[in-house]
């Protein structure tokens, strides 16, 4: 029988605690996919921030550090400029990266720093029990905007990789989602594209991904699926939102 | 090697060079801002080295741990509204058993305060300064060159015990210039620590974290932190004293405020009087036993220093009801002279009837 499928080798033998519906275990699974078809598995060093994703090191085969919450790129800077062989990816979620991380993120963007962050975008806080994000979208219920998401009293859904995208240093940046077939082979292809960003020693690289997160979005896994096409993407369109990657030097 | 004139913030930024530091990351902020200049100047286009301004004191403190993750010497260095901001970064080396110098150049607090030398950082730095139930090596220097040679024990407490380290300095000591002497050339080949992240290769994938929904391995880890703590009471308790042998009143101080005492003591001692000095050179641990000791010869003491009394409680648990202990302070970033305190000694000296001792 041909084998078309094998479980990552830099994805450990572990079942995930994730929810039923979550994007996290498949983003996790693509990103060793492309660890493995790069051979990168022996100098890559991954991020995890506090939140649902914290356990991540118990799933990669690779060596990871804990990271305050948002402060990642800070953290990936550091390591990076001491040990520029090493391959370093953060994987952040939205409250991490674009709240509480919103400084450390564009100034590790702006300045060029040789990192890859994977930007989980699941509008809410999903470990502390659903609360409002940056993203949340208005009028969207969490348990800190009980009436919605009101634009009047708690702003607008943030565009953060729109945002970066504006810094100098930053010289790729796509948003995509897993919550298809085809979308998660496109994003696959845009975190080997960050990785490979990363080893050409271009700039900064940004893989925004909307990933469901039904427990806290009160919505099946399918309903939730439905809900990244449907509702979401209007507010956080996908696609490529910055590539300076084929000139010489950034931007 | 001959001396060189420096003020104290180039003096630790140059050893700090001179012990293998690879990775330093700072903000602007005065009184400190000579040392990340010197960094920027000399530290930056040094072969394997990295100097980076980041955009804030977290950031900068952050940028540190990543380096150290890495193996490498790392240092930051503030002054107290930006030491505040550290502290988030600290407690996350503290748990990781992460070694990284972080040096206060402290000033009048709270809040903005004033840019004047204060002593008003010694709760936050010997008692952890930020969450959880961890500790830092504290080191007081009194002198430019006690600056340097500082520095350099900074880094080898700091691999040794995998702890961050505090360097408690002050306005006044790290811009003044004194002549200094450093002992150590920049190695040419940077330390790297055996136990860095720098890919599982040939090994098994490493975690560096703390994090656990285990409370149980939680406690262990503390466990773990504090037995090294009882090791580096042990053994890394560090004092001097000052004309202390025939003392009949002992002036506890540290860093500048034990500078200030000297030079009244010495005045003190040119108009008859028997008074000594006894200076903590580690903060934190605390040279509790040194200072019972002295109190087997004498039972007055003055606990000098820049603050409302922040190292008086120490004194008085090392010292006990045995003692009397008088307090004298200055709050704010306001600099006593030698004078002042040689007053509050000689008021004391009198009032004690110590001059009528024989």
């Amino acid at each position: 029988m041909k084998t078309v499928y094998t479980r990552p080798k830099s994805l450990k033998k572990r079942a995930y605690h994730y929810c039923p519906g979550c994007g996290h275990s498949i983003i996790h699974r693509l990103i060793c996919e492309v660890i493995d078809e790069m051979k990168l598995q022996e100098r890559t060093i991954g991020v995890p921030p506090p939140g649902c994703s914290v356990f991540a090191y118990h799933y990669f085969d690779v060596d990871m550090v804990e990271s305050a919450h948002g402060r990642g790129a800070a953290v990936a800077t550091g390591i990076k400029r001491v040990y520029p062989e090493g391959i370093v990816f953060t994987y952040q979620g939205d409250g991490d990266l674009a709240a509480i991380g919103t400084a450390e993120t564009i100034h590790a963007a702006n300045r060029g720093e040789r990192i890859t962050a994977i930007f989980v975008n699941n509008a809410v806080y999903g470990m502390t029990g659903g609360q409002m994000a940056p993203t949340t979208l208005n009028r969207m219920v969490t348990t800190t905007t009980p009436y919605g998401r009101d634009e009047k009293l708690e702003g607008y859904p943030i565009r953060i990789s729109e945002m970066l995208a504006l810094t100098r240093g930053a010289v790729y940046i796509e948003r995509t989602a897993v919550n298809s077939p085809a979308h998660i082979q496109r994003t696959k292809r845009a975190i080997h594209k960050a990785f490979q960003t990363q080893i050409d020693d271009l700039g900064f690289a940004l893989v925004e991904v909307l990933s469901p997160c039904p427990t806290n979005w009160k919505m099946t896994p399918v309903e939730s699926w439905k809900w990244v096409d449907d509702v979401m993407s209007k507010e956080f369109p996908l696609g490529v939102i910055k590539d300076t990657t084929g000139e010489k030097r950034a931007d | 090697m001959s001396k060189l004139l420096m003020s104290g913030n180039a003096a630790i930024a140059e050893a700090a060079i001179r012990a293998g530091c690879a990775f330093y990351a700072g903000y602007p902020i005065t009184p400190q801002n000579e040392l990340t200049e010197y960094m920027a100047l000399n530290l930056s286009r040094r072969k394997g080295c990295t100097f980076i301004q980041a955009e804030s004191e977290i950031s900068a403190i952050n940028m540190v741990y990543g380096a150290s993750v890495a193996g490498v010497r790392a240092m930051t260095s503030s002054s107290s509204p930006g030491i505040s901001l550290k502290q988030e970064g600290i407690s996350y080396l503290a748990a990781c058993e992460l070694p990284a110098v972080i040096v206060n150049m402290s000033r009048g607090g709270p809040g903005l305060g004033s840019i004047s030398a204060a002593q008003s950082d010694y709760f936050q730095a010997t008692r952890g300064g930020g969450h959880g139930d961890y500790r830092t090596i504290v080191l007081a220097p009194s002198s430019v060159q006690e600056l340097a040679d500082y520095t350099h024990r900074a880094f080898d407490l700091s691999d040794k015990y995998l702890i961050p380290v505090i360097i408690l300095g002050d306005g006044m000591i790290g811009q003044m210039m004194e002549p200094v002497e450093f002992t150590h050339e920049a190695p040419e080949i940077l330390p790297v620590r055996s136990r860095a992240l720098r890919g599982a290769k040939g090994r098994p994938s490493r975690i560096i974290r703390t994090f656990t929904s285990n409370p149980s391995e939680l406690e262990e880890l503390n466990w773990s932190l504090f037995r090294r703590y009882q090791l580096i009471k042990k053994h890394e308790t560090t004092s001097d004293t000052f004309m202390t042998d025939d003392a009949r009143l002992i002036v506890v101080a540290f860093g500048i405020g034990a500078r200030i005492a000297r030079g009244a003591i010495k005045n003190a001692r040119a108009s008859g009087m028997k008074v000594g000095l006894f200076r903590p050179v580690t903060l934190w641990p605390f040279p509790a036993e040194k200072l019972q000791e002295l109190a087997k010869t004498t039972r007055y003491f003055l606990d000098f220093e820049m603050n409302m009394g922040q190292m008086l409680d120490d004194v008085q648990l090392s010292l006990g009801n045995g003692a009397e202990v008088s307090f004298y302070g200055r709050p704010g970033g306001v600099i006593p002279t030698p004078s002042e305190v040689q007053r509050v000694i000689t008021r004391l000296y009198h009032q004690n009837g110590l001059d009528a001792k024989k």
